[in-house]
């Protein structure tokens, strides 16, 4: 091919071609294109959760960006001269005056403003509900495992992001989070003091922590959470997205739409429908009203005071805890305050350390890309759902107030009852859920073998009467066996052959305890062999 | 719709089925079918079905550049400050309330256009791609742990120990600097704790009416708040000395005054507590005249102000701290000294 016939089709090429020739020749994007344009994708409802969470981090940062062009990080003190009148005259700092001129004397600030906060407890809300999703179908095994931490930054990350965020306008609510804080740093034993003086330049709540959250609440955190964010799409797109067992559906293949344009359209289209709904909810539901709340003074509080939803269970466990202290040798151990300090990470780290948990006890080293069904998996099902009715005992716990008020019960027996369920809840919700997952189990099986229940009522010529069971389909029959199960790992023999006793560590008794825990008898149903299915629906066995 | 003038060959039955089959296999009843054949909508098969469709999606398209246009009428037209009553929500500002709408509306206008789009008009064939494994195969393992064998070898890192060691020591040194750098965040906290800027003689002052207080004013079953004379509003360090100076008075039946202490720091059954919660610093606003138990809102320890406040409920880990106070020759309220214990939440330091 002559460098002339070339140069002759690419004067003919369309503009947008050009422009392409252009980019590829210094990107390479006609390359990275050809794998990924037409890249498939899976279609489920619950694939959705991920892109809430995606969608409302990018109205996030939209909207900060314009609320940083009004916002003053400042806690000079000022005196309100703005629009609302019942704050007329007062003494605030300029960070509340800045909030204040946002909310009544910018035109559409009020609504950037309830976007923002209303996308932050979404965006929270989805990454809580996407994480489950991810969790109860396994999504998480190999070769996800980084991604699944990933995600859990993004999670916490986001809760210290909200935090700082709603802290910035110095109302009386936010304020006295601030103080909650303070009171929890300085419970740390030995530098809790100094922490506290670094954090707020001397004592509580002095001149300085608006304009350093500023920056951590802009600048680090987020920054930070989009590098997350961008690493979190890379390996999504690197891994090919999981699926539902079914027909055509193996763990070798993805099976969708592609990107362009199936997938391109809902997806992109998906973000103005996330946008549209925050966008309404901001314009009917006030968030975050600071002008009713008024300035902070640390000598003031309002009643029924509750954080954001995502620092309510850690709220719970400081509202729970008993008020130990110990005194001694001039020292003074706050563990009514340090022990919830400690219990707060914790609470986070056990789901996050669980996919870890899991592959150690199946020794299992190959790619999973199938989904499971929860049921498929009692055990981890019964422990995630353990973890969230933890998380939402705390939620109580946190709202122990306003449920009191709400419901006329005692204060008192309220956070008793968040003391004993603390312990309690998680276990009888393993318990419980564990046995249902065994229930579905054994109703799959039944389908499988004796079909489906038609609601047709047959009478037999001698009267008796019999529902007609329809047998399934091959999609149905292959999608509810196609779940693997695992058998327990044994120790094995641990004497050979020669009498010669063999060392079993710790470690490998404990792995084989686990194992009979997870895929023992008492932990799943035996799925329905061939045999069983031939046996019975070969005619003499018809049930 | 009618199926009468749909051409023969758009019928689905014409149509070959998508290469699946499903074969129930002899060996292997819960054998995978493979992909089950692809299902037409109507709008593949009808085009005045696909027509309508298209004619939705552009209609959800032109509607949200109405309500951009009436987003910008809005911003122009509404004053920033006019209420409306919007049944249920109430009174709520217009601008925001129209604002919102528009700008929602605009937006999900475009996005449910462009899902319906997708929905009904873009092919919903399913497709199947292949995975490959994420490891790398063992070939290219060899090669890199190979590449990188020579790479360390020539850089003569593992030979030359004096270089390793060294360059470690440089690497963890260097970092210190940017916490030495982190030392002037704040002060070191000395005593100042334990100090707040009461001390004798100085006055009660009445936080609402920014007046000294008579004992006269403190009346039983009232939950008074109190400053020290002296510090006002507009002080610089105002919000940092009421976060520890801030004071609450009630007046108590002496002799319903259980503990010793207390009555001897009281005056005549007035009784000075720090209003900051030894928790977590909370402000305690909540008095409870019958039983003079006080309540912080924030995390509910309760304080029995007739026994030293001392917790009997709640998460807090010791009392509150009273102030002793007596009446100046004016007869005034005012303090006899200052807190003889930290006031607010526990530190290491406290003791």
């Amino acid at each position: 091919m002559s460098t002339n016939e070339n140069n002759e089709r690419r004067d003919k090429a369309p503009a947008g071609e050009k422009i392409a020739d252009w980019a590829d020749g210094r990107l390479g994007i006609y390359s990275l294109a050809k794998s990924n344009m037409r890249k498939i994708f899976p279609d489920h409802w619950s694939f959705m959760l991920g892109e809430v969470c995606l969608y409302s981090f990018i109205i996030i940062i939209l909207t900060g960006v314009y609320l940083t062009l009004f916002f003053h990080p400042s806690m000079n003190e000022v005196t309100y001269h703005g629009s609302y009148v019942p704050l007329q005259g007062q003494l605030m700092s300029e960070a509340f005056n800045s909030t204040m001129h946002i909310s009544f004397d910018v035109r559409g600030g009020l609504l950037i403003r309830q976007i923002h906060h209303w996308a932050a407890l979404i965006f929270l809300a989805a990454m809580f509900v996407h994480m489950m999703r991810v969790f109860f179908t396994g999504a998480f095994r190999k070769p996800r495992e980084v991604n699944w931490l990933f995600g859990f930054l993004l999670f916490v990350l986001g809760m210290f992001t909200g935090f700082t965020g709603y802290s910035l306008p110095d109302d009386l609510l936010s304020g006295t989070g601030v103080r909650f804080m303070e009171g929890a740093v300085l419970s740390v034993p030995i530098v809790g003091t100094y922490l506290s003086f670094f954090l707020f330049g001397g004592e509580f709540p002095g001149g300085d922590f608006v304009a350093r959250f500023y920056s951590i609440h802009i600048l680090l955190l987020p920054g930070i959470m989009l590098g997350l964010v961008v690493g979190h799409l890379i390996l999504v797109f690197y891994h090919k997205h999981t699926q539902f067992a079914g027909p055509g559906k193996t763990n070798n293949n993805v099976v969708g739409m592609p990107l362009l344009p199936v997938y391109m359209a809902k997806a992109g289209g998906f973000f103005f429908l996330v946008f549209g709904v925050i966008a309404a909810v901001a314009a009917i539901a006030s968030i975050n009203p600071i002008w009713a709340m008024g300035p902070y003074r640390p000598d003031m509080v309002s009643t029924g005071a509750q954080p954001d939803w995502y620092m309510g269970f850690s709220e719970g466990l400081i509202r729970f805890m008993p008020g130990w202290e110990i005194n001694f040798w001039g020292h003074t151990l706050v563990l009514g305050v340090f022990i919830p300090l400690i219990i707060f990470p914790l609470v986070l780290v056990a789901i996050a350390v669980y996919p870890f948990i899991e592959s150690w006890v199946t020794g299992d080293k190959r790619e999973h890309h199938i989904l499971d069904r929860p049921r498929n998996v009692p055990t981890r099902t019964a422990f995630g759902a353990a973890w969230i009715s933890w998380y939402f005992v705390l939620l109580v716990g946190g709202g122990n107030d306003i449920w009191a008020t709400h419901f006329h019960l005692s204060i008192n027996s309220i956070t008793w009852a968040v003391r004993v369920g603390f312990f309690v809840v998680p276990v009888l919700v393993f318990i419980a859920t564990k046995r249902v997952c065994l229930g579905l189990q054994r109703r799959d099986k039944d389908k499988v073998l004796h079909g489906r229940e038609s609601g047709i009522i047959k009478r037999l010529p001698h009267g008796e009467f019999v529902e007609i069971h329809e047998p399934l389909s091959q999609d149905a029959l292959h999608t509810l066996t196609a779940h693997e199960q695992y058998e327990p790992a044994a120790i094995g023999a641990t004497v050979d052959a020669n009498g010669v006793e063999r060392k079993v560590k710790g470690s490998q008794k404990l792995r084989a305890k686990l194992s009979e825990a997870y895929y023992g008898e008492e932990s799943q149903i035996p799925k329905p062999t061939v045999e069983e299915y031939k046996e019975i629906t070969s005619g003499h066995g018809h049930h | 719709m009618s199926s009468q003038d749909i051409p023969e060959e758009n019928l689905p039955a014409e149509q070959d089925a998508h290469g699946a089959v499903s074969v129930a296999d002899e060996q292997n009843p819960f054998a995978d079918p493979g992909l089950p054949p692809h299902e037409h909508r109507v709008q593949d098969i009808d085009e005045r079905a696909a027509k309508r469709s298209e004619r939705v999606v552009a209609f959800l398209f032109t509607l949200s550049m109405l309500l951009t246009v009436g987003f910008i009428a809005s911003y122009v037209a509404i004053p920033h400050d006019k209420a409306i009553f919007v049944f249920p929500i109430g009174h709520i500002n217009a601008l925001n309330f129209a604002l919102g709408l528009t700008l929602g509306g605009a937006l999900f206008t475009i996005g449910a256009g462009a899902v319906h789009w997708a929905r009904t008009l873009m092919s919903d064939v399913e497709v199947a791609d292949e995975r490959h494994a994420i490891e790398a195969p063992p070939e290219v393992k060899a090669k890199v742990l190979a590449d990188f064998k020579e790479g360390a070898k020539e850089s003569a890192l593992g030979r030359r120990k004096l270089i390793r060691n060294t360059m470690f020591g440089a690497l963890a040194l260097f970092p210190l600097s940017g916490v030495m750098l982190l030392r002037d965040l704040g002060p070191l906290p000395g005593t100042k704790l334990r100090h707040t800027i009461w001390s004798k003689g100085k006055l009660l002052v009445n936080m609402n009416t920014n007046l000294p207080l008579r004992p006269s004013d403190v009346a039983v079953g009232s939950l008074t708040f109190a400053k020290p004379e002296g510090l006002e509003e507009t002080d610089e360090e105002f919000q940092t000395e009421i976060a520890k100076a801030a004071l609450m008075i009630v007046r108590l039946q002496p002799d319903n005054i259980k503990d010793k202490r207390e009555l001897e720091w009281a005056h005549e059954g007035i009784v000075a507590f720090s209003k900051i919660c030894t928790h977590v610093g909370c402000p305690i606003s909540l008095y409870e005249q019958q039983t003079h138990h006080v309540l912080c809102p924030c995390h509910q320890s309760t304080f029995d102000l007739s026994d030293g406040a001392r917790v009997i409920f709640g998460p807090a880990g010791h009392a509150l701290p009273q102030l002793r106070i007596g009446v100046s020759d004016e007869g005034y309220l005012q303090a006899l000294g200052d807190f003889e214990e930290p006031v607010g939440p526990a530190f290491w330091e406290r003791g």
